[in-house]
C-alpha cells in the first residue's frame, strides 16, 4: 500500500485513466456527476474534467483517533466514485490501518516513508475526535498521544479533510460532561486548510465528492463550520419532500399514527431538519435508496455542532416546554401585590387631593 | 447553548414571567383605582346602562359616519393588520405548535392554514403596517400624539414580522439565527408589551364599555 514516489512523480488521473482504459465519454459522465453533486454549473463540468485529468494522484493519508471506525465504514459505501476507483485511481491511500494490510511497526514506518517523501503534498484525513486531557493520554497509538500523531501528520499537510462529527467538532466524546476534553482538529491544527465533513456518519458521497474537488480545484468554498457549501449549502428542511406537509401543517403525532403512514412531516417528532445543513435529502444514502426520513425517522441533526447536547432526539424543534409554573404563579401574584400597593396609593393621593380641595 | 436555544428557553421563559408580573401589575392598578363617587341620580336602570355600554363598545369600534370620509381608511389599515397578526400568530401552523410545545398541550382540532396562504398574509401585514406608519408620520394629528412608545412598538413588531418571513423565505442567513432573531423579537415584545400602549389589547374593550356604561348612567349615552 504504501507509495514510494513523491507525487511529482506519480502519473496524473488522466494517464490513469487512459491506462485503464477508461474512455472519454464515461469520464466525462463522472465528472458531470460529481459537479452536479457539488451544485457546480453544467458549463463548468469541462473546466472539472480538464483539472481533474491534469491533477497528480495525491498521497492520502487516514489518522483514525478517538473514533468507532463508522466513518470508514460509511466511505467504503460509496457508489460514486466507488471505492475502489478512489483508491487506485483518484489517490494514492498510503496509510489507513483499518484497511491496510500492513500492521505495527510497518504500518507506522510506511506512513512516515509517506508523508516524508510527499511532505507538503500529501492530504490528512482525520476521523475522530482529540482527547485534550490528561496531556492527550486518553487517546495513544504506536506510543505517541493522537495530539501528538495529529501535529506530526499536519505539518506536512496540504490540507486536512476532517471526516465526521468527531473529527469536525469533537462529536460524541465531546458530549457532557466530555471526560476526555475532546475536541474536533480545526480546535488544535490553526495554519493548515482544513474542510469538515461532518456528520454521523458523514455521506460516503459527501467524502469522496470533496477529496475530488480539492484534487480539481482545490479546497472548495467552505461556510463558516468550515464546511464544503456545496454539500452543507442547504438544510435538510429546504430539500426535504415531507415539507410540503409541514407547509400544510400536516405533522405525524407519533410514528405510528396515521399521519406518520401518510408520510407526514416529522417537525413534531423532533425532526431537526430545520437547523441542519447536510445532502441527505438530495444525494440520500445507500446508493440513492433512501434516507433516514425517508425511512420515517427525524433528522437528529448529526452534521451540526454539539449534536448530542441539543435536547432529546424527539423533542420538538418549537419553544421548550413552560416547566416554570411555580415562578409564574410567583410573578401573578407579585403582579397583583404591585398593582394593590400602586392603586392604593393612587386612592389615598387622590383622597388627600379631594380633601385639600374640600 | 447556542444563541437558538438560548431564545426560545431561558429567554422566552423569563420573557414570559416578565410579562405575566407586567399585565397584572397594571390591570390590577387600574381596576382597584375605583371611580369617582357619582352625586346624579342614575338616569336609567343599571341593565340599560350596560346595554348603553355594550351599545357604545360597537359603535367606537367602527368609524363614525360623520367622519367615515376621514377616518375610514385609517380603520381599515388598522383593521387589516390586526387581523392578519392574529391570522399568523394563531393559525400559522409553526406558531400553533409554538403555543402546543411551550405550555404542554396537545390540541388536535385546532386548525391551520397553509404556509403559503401564512406567508402571503404576512407581506400583506407589513404592508399595512407600512402603510399604518407611513399614516403615522405623515399625520398632522397622529404625529403629535405619537411618541417613544409608539415608535419602539412598531420596531419591534417590524423586527417580529420581517425575521418571521425571512425564516420561512430563508433569506438573510442561517436559519438558525433568523429563528433565533425571530424568537427574540417576540420575547422582546413579550417583555415590553406590559409597560407600553400594546395593553390596549387589555383595555380597550372594557374601557369602551366603561365609558358607554358611564355615559348611560347620566343619560348622556344618546
Amino acid at each position: 500500500m504504501s507509495n514510494k514516489n513523491p507525487r511529482n512523480q506519480q502519473p496524473t488521473i488522466g494517464e490513469v485513466m487512459d491506462q485503464a482504459g477508461v474512455g472519454r465519454r464515461q469520464f466525462m459522465k463522472y465528472c458531470a456527476g460529481i459537479t452536479a453533486m457539488m451544485a457546480m454549473p453544467p458549463l463548468s463540468t469541462a473546466a472539472f474534467a480538464r483539472d481533474l485529468r491534469a491533477a497528480r494522484r495525491p498521497s492520502v493519508i487516514y489518522m483514525p483517533f478517538q473514533e468507532c471506525t463508522g466513518c470508514l465504514e460509511s466511505l467504503t459505501r460509496s457508489f460514486a466514485p466507488a471505492l475502489e476507483n478512489l483508491m487506485f485511481n483518484t489517490i494514492s491511500l498510503d496509510y489507513n490501518h483499518t484497511l491496510q494490510a500492513a500492521a505495527g511497526e510497518a504500518a507506522e514506518a510506511a506512513r512516515h516513508a509517506a508523508m516524508e517523501e510527499n511532505f507538503g503534498e500529501y492530504v490528512l484525513i482525520c476521523d475522530g475526535s482529540l482527547p485534550t486531557k490528561i496531556n492527550g493520554a486518553y487517546g495513544t497509538s504506536d506510543g505517541h498521544t493522537f495530539l501528538q500523531q495529529l501535529e506530526e501528520a499536519a505539518e506536512g499537510a496540504a490540507a486536512i479533510v476532517a471526516v465526521g462529527s468527531c473529527a469536525a467538532f469533537g462529536g460524541v466524546a465531546a458530549a457532557y460532561p466530555n471526560p476526555t476534553g475532546a475536541v474536533g482538529v480545526a480546535d488544535l491544527v490553526k495554519d493548515r486548510p482544513i474542510i469538515n465533513v461532518p456528520g454521523c456518519p458523514p455521506m460516503p458521497e459527501v467524502m469522496t465528492g470533496v477529496l475530488v474537488s480539492f484534487l480539481a480545484s482545490g479546497v472548495p468554498a467552505l461556510d463558516k463550520h468550515l464546511r464544503p457549501k456545496a454539500f452543507f449549502g442547504d438544510t435538510i428542511h429546504d430539500r426535504c419532500y415531507r415539507r410540503r406537509f409541514y407547509d400544510r401543517g400536516l405533522f405525524a403525532k407519533s410514528f405510528d399514527d396515521e399521519g406518520a403512514r401518510n408520510g407526514w412531516c416529522l417537525y413534531e417528532l423532533g425532526c431537526r431538519g430545520p437547523t441542519t445543513y447536510n445532502a441527505c435529502a438530495t444525494i440520500k444514502w445507500n446508493g440513492g435508496a433512501s434516507w433516514p426520513v425517508e425511512a420515517g425517522h427525524g433528522c437528529i441533526g448529526c452534521s451540526e455542532p454539539n449534536f448530542w447536547d441539543q435536547g432529546g432526539f424527539y423533542e420538538p424543534l418549537t419553544a421548550k416546554l413552560f416547566k416554570e409554573r411555580g415562578q409564574a404563579a410567583a410573578a401573578a401574584a407579585a403582579g397583583v401585590a404591585v398593582g394593590a400597593a400602586a392603586a392604593y396609593g393612587a386612592r389615598r393621593r387622590q383622597k388627600k387631593l379631594a380633601g385639600d380641595a374640600e | 447553548m447556542s444563541i437558538l436555544e438560548f431564545s426560545r428557553g431561558p429567554m422566552l421563559h423569563f420573557a414570559l414571567i416578565v410579562f405575566v408580573f407586567g399585565v397584572l401589575w397594571r390591570l390590577t392598578a387600574t381596576f382597584l383605582l375605583g371611580f369617582r363617587q357619582r352625586r346624579s341620580e342614575p338616569r336609567v336602570t343599571k341593565g340599560q346602562a350596560m346595554a348603553g355600554g355594550a351599545t357604545v363598545l360597537g359603535m367606537r369600534s367602527w368609524p363614525h359616519k360623520e367622519f367615515i370620509g376621514r377616518t375610514a381608511f385609517g380603520e381599515a389599515v388598522g383593521y387589516g393588520y390586526h387581523i392578519g397578526l392574529f391570522t399568523i400568530v394563531l393559525l400559522g401552523a409553526p406558531h400553533v405548535l409554538f403555543w402546543q410545545n411551550l405550555f404542554g398541550f396537545s390540541a388536535p382540532w385546532w386548525p391551520t392554514l397553509p404556509g403559503g396562504l401564512i406567508t402571503f398574509i404576512s407581506i400583506l401585514t407589513v404592508m399595512l403596517m407600512l402603510i399604518a406608519t407611513i399614516r403615522r408620520v405623515g399625520h398632522p394629528v397622529l404625529r403629535r400624539i405619537s411618541n417613544f412608545d409608539d415608535y419602539f412598538t412598531l420596531v419591534i413588531l417590524y423586527a417580529l414580522m420581517l425575521t418571521g418571513l425571512m425564516t420561512v423565505l430563508g433569506i438573510g442567513g442561517r436559519y438558525e439565527y433568523i429563528l433565533a432573531a425571530h424568537i427574540i423579537s417576540f420575547n422582546a415584545l413579550l417583555i415590553w408589551f406590559p409597560f407600553s400602549k400594546l395593553m390596549h389589547a387589555f383595555y380597550i374593550f372594557p374601557s369602551r364599555f366603561l365609558n358607554g356604561y358611564m355615559h348611560a348612567k347620566k343619560g348622556a349615552a344618546k
